[in-house]
């Protein structure tokens, strides 16, 4: 507030200027503090105290945070989806980057249809995905397993414990794709078209195009898919806690980190305990963020 | 139904008509008092007056009601059309964990928690530990024990007498099984575990394809009705803070390496319970029995329409069978809140809409809800019943047989969801994954033990 006013005594058309800005952004810090900020200071509280059946409330200062460091469950947690990330993102943003690229090429026959067609999946809500996509890996009736029986092949164990990690990813990259995909070839289509015809007027083919106009065009937008990603990823819930269903001998209730922290809220009992692990998993995703941006950061610079 | 226990599972659409509670029990402490300390000592709450439940029934009051029961209001008409003063507002805030999650937040938020909600028997002590549970004792509820199947009292009374909430439905365990699966391999209806450990064997190698049972590896309660009629006694509170936990006792063990033989031989299938897979199981002659409680027979008949008329229903099979025993798998009750402002009103709404002849009777006939009053399990419009899909069998009479023989001394933990998850994460994962199912009860015996401690309980060694 006060660098708002500040700048309005310093800038030449008077007050009224001053007034507009927080006027318009005010509805937006009221909900930032209502619904963000305050929850976050709350859970923040919360994570310093312990509540335990028997014997009440007490304050204990850091030590939730001294025991979820040493947390076993937490960490494979964090381990898990951080496996996860490096995994299923690269694979997630290179797919959505050919899509956007051919799509932008303009060389496919109905664009639009398959457009719509990879965009699809994420208009489908992810709980209904993660049971569509269970009953698909399914051991007994699943297509897949029925498929291979008939070829006389053993049934592929989707749902088995070395080949989860890849169900799941395959799950959140069939729901996101289409989205980044979007981003991107949006992104893609506000490049200028001068830019193009100076490239082919200096020799350049599609691929040499798409190499050294379109690809450095995308970084931001590229940056921010992968931004997306990353708060995602670490925040694997809804496909592990439905696929925990048929599979409850694989997915446990700490599966990933943010698993992890609802069941301890809601199975446990240990709201306190929950609200600092969240608190962790959300300094590692702020973490994770900014070495994203700062390698982003670096490359350009150099 | 059958799940509430875990807490991923409120999957509600599988729940439609038995969402008779799940599993089985609650429990009370009452049972370390040998189980009769409940009915002489209301003496701790002064009982309110007639003349002040008089008054209070004719005052105009509304009251809030928590349940998940399919077309509830067609019982609580009943209650208004006969105390016109009072309105019950019946609403409906999710089933099992979502219900109880809702609950417990409006609870500890101070405002929002309704005058009544529906508690399947072994939530109970997870709402007495927090002394959210009104004692309905004062208002009449002590003399209704002789109405309720015995068991089902020692589930919703406290050692002081206190009663915490009214039966509703139960879910005693028996065996539904398979006809024309039998005969084709010339399989007897098993009396004992022994021979039913025989006949999976005998099964499982005539037909690969199907398994003798399915002992689904995400159902705690299922373990626990097993381990109920099996006599253990897995848990047992003296005083508020005392505990123990003796899930891996000599009884415990014996199921452990029952259960545990038979996933690893492969003669049983673990699959994940209530999942499309496992209906389709049924509907595809998988399972050849289903170890269910007394909900089950109409929930099957319900989800595998396909072999209609193929089923039978049995008694579990038994340790020692010249003393048959069952345990319970599911069931609520409705309990007051301790919150609540009109206790008498809500006090005796609970105590009519559950015992009320033709209010229970039309839980039974309406919600196809096991009974939890006596005459109802007298009845022979109730136990007359004889469905197609099993064959004009008498199945009603066959699980009222088997109510009477559950035993009246099984407690729940103050903890109950912990207890399913570690359950599911230890013992079903071990029968799951064919690993040693023994040991893995010392692992769910050493978490509950470390997570009862850093709840502040002191714990009693096994």
């Amino acid at each position: 507030m006060s660098a708002t006013t500040a700048t309005s005594r310093k800038a030449r058309p008077p007050v009224r200027r001053g007034a507009a800005g927080p006027l318009f952004t005010a509805p937006f810090l009221l909900l930032f503090l209502l619904l963000y900020l305050a929850p976050l200071g709350y859970a923040a509280y919360l994570s310093l105290f312990q509540q335990r059946l028997i014997g009440g409330n007490v304050f204990v200062g850091l030590d939730n945070y001294v025991t979820a460091l040493k947390d076993p469950l937490l960490l494979h947690g964090v381990g898990r989806v951080a496996l996860f990330f490096v995994i299923q993102v690269p694979l997630m943003l290179l797919l959505a980057l050919l899509f956007a690229l051919a799509l932008d090429s303009g060389l496919l026959r109905l664009a639009r249809v398959i457009r719509l067609g990879i965009f699809v999946p994420y208009a489908v809500p992810s709980v209904v995905a993660a049971l569509m996509w269970g009953y698909l890996y399914g051991p007994d009736f699943g297509p897949f397993a029925q498929a291979s029986r008939k070829l006389d092949l053993p049934a592929p164990h989707f749902l088995s414990d070395g080949w989860m990690l890849g169900s799941l990813a395959n799950i959140v990259t069939w729901e996101f794709v289409g989205y980044n995909m979007i981003i991107l070839y949006a992104a893609l289509r506000t490049i200028p078209n001068d830019l193009y015809e100076a490239a082919a007027m200096d020799g350049a083919g599609p691929w040499r195009i798409a190499w050294s106009v379109k690809l450095p065009a995308l970084r931001p937008a590229l940056l921010l898919t992968l931004l997306f990603s990353v708060i995602g990823s670490f925040q694997l819930f809804n496909e592990p806690s439905l696929l925990m269903k048929i599979a409850p001998d694989v997915i446990s209730s700490s599966y990933t980190a943010n698993l992890y922290a609802y069941s301890l809220a809601f199975t446990g009992n240990q709201l306190n305990y929950a609200a600092t692990v969240s608190f962790l998993l959300g300094l590692v995703i702020v973490i994770a963020s900014y070495a994203v941006l700062l390698t982003a950061n670096l490359r350009r610079a150099t | 139904m059958p799940r509430s226990f875990v807490p991923t599972s409120s999957l509600s659409r599988r729940r439609f008509l038995a969402s008779t509670g799940a599993v089985s029990l609650g429990a009370t402490l009452a049972a370390c008092s040998g189980g009769s300390g409940t009915s002489g000592s209301s003496s701790s709450a002064k009982p309110a007056s007639q003349a002040d439940i008089d008054k209070a029934m004719k005052t105009p009051t509304q009251l809030t009601f928590w349940t998940w029961v399919p077309d509830i209001e067609q019982e609580v008409a009943l209650f208004e059309k006969k105390y016109p003063a009072i309105k019950v507002k019946v609403v409906n805030a999710g089933q099992g964990v979502a219900h109880y999650t809702k609950l417990r937040t409006a609870l500890k938020a101070g405002t929002g928690a309704p005058d009544l909600a529906q508690i399947e028997y072994q939530a109970i002590p997870t709402f007495t530990i927090t002394d959210s549970l009104l004692n309905l004792s004062p208002y009449g509820a002590s003399a209704l024990k002789e109405r309720f199947v015995d068991w089902t009292w020692g589930q919703v009374s406290g050692p002081g007498g206190e009663v915490w909430a009214i039966p509703q439905d139960t879910g005693p365990m028996g065996m539904l099984y398979r006809k024309d699966i039998f005969d084709r391999h010339g399989i007897q209806v098993p009396q004992t575990w022994d021979e039913f450990a025989a006949a999976a064997r005998k099964l499982h190698k005539a037909a690969p394809d199907v398994y003798l049972t399915n002992l689904a590896a995400n159902e705690p309660a299922a373990w626990h009705g097993l381990l109920w009629q099996a006599g253990a006694k897995p848990y047992a509170t003296s005083g508020k803070s005392t505990l123990s936990i003796s899930v891996d006792d000599a009884t415990s063990k014996k199921l452990a390496s029952f259960w545990g033989g038979l996933a690893k031989e492969g003669v049983i299938s673990t699959d994940p319970d209530f999942t499309d897979a496992w209906y389709a199981g049924f509907n595809k002659g998988k399972y050849a029995t289903w170890l269910t409680a007394a909900w089950g027979p109409a929930f099957l008949s319900g989800s595998a329409k396909a072999t209609s008329g193929n089923w039978r229903a049995a008694p579990l099979p038994q340790w020692d069978a010249s003393k048959p025993s069952s345990g319970n798998w599911g069931g609520s009750t409705t309990a007051v809140l301790r919150s609540t402002k009109n206790p008498i009103a809500a006090a005796r709404f609970a105590q009519f809409l559950n015992s009320d002849p033709a209010s229970a009777k039309m839980f039974a006939t309406k919600q196809f809800f096991f009974p939890a009053t006596k005459a109802l399990l007298a009845d022979a419009d109730f136990t007359g019943d004889a469905p197609a899909f099993y064959g004009g069998q008498k199945v009603n009479q066959i699980f009222a047989d088997i109510s009477g023989t559950v035993s009246p001394s099984f407690q729940w933990p103050p903890f109950l969801d912990q207890a399913a998850t570690d359950w599911t994460e230890t013992v079903g994962k071990s029968l799951a994954g064919r690993s040693d199912t023994v040991a893995a009860l010392g692992t769910w015996q050493s978490r509950l033990t470390t997570y009862a401690k850093n709840q502040g309980f002191t714990v009693r060694g096994a």
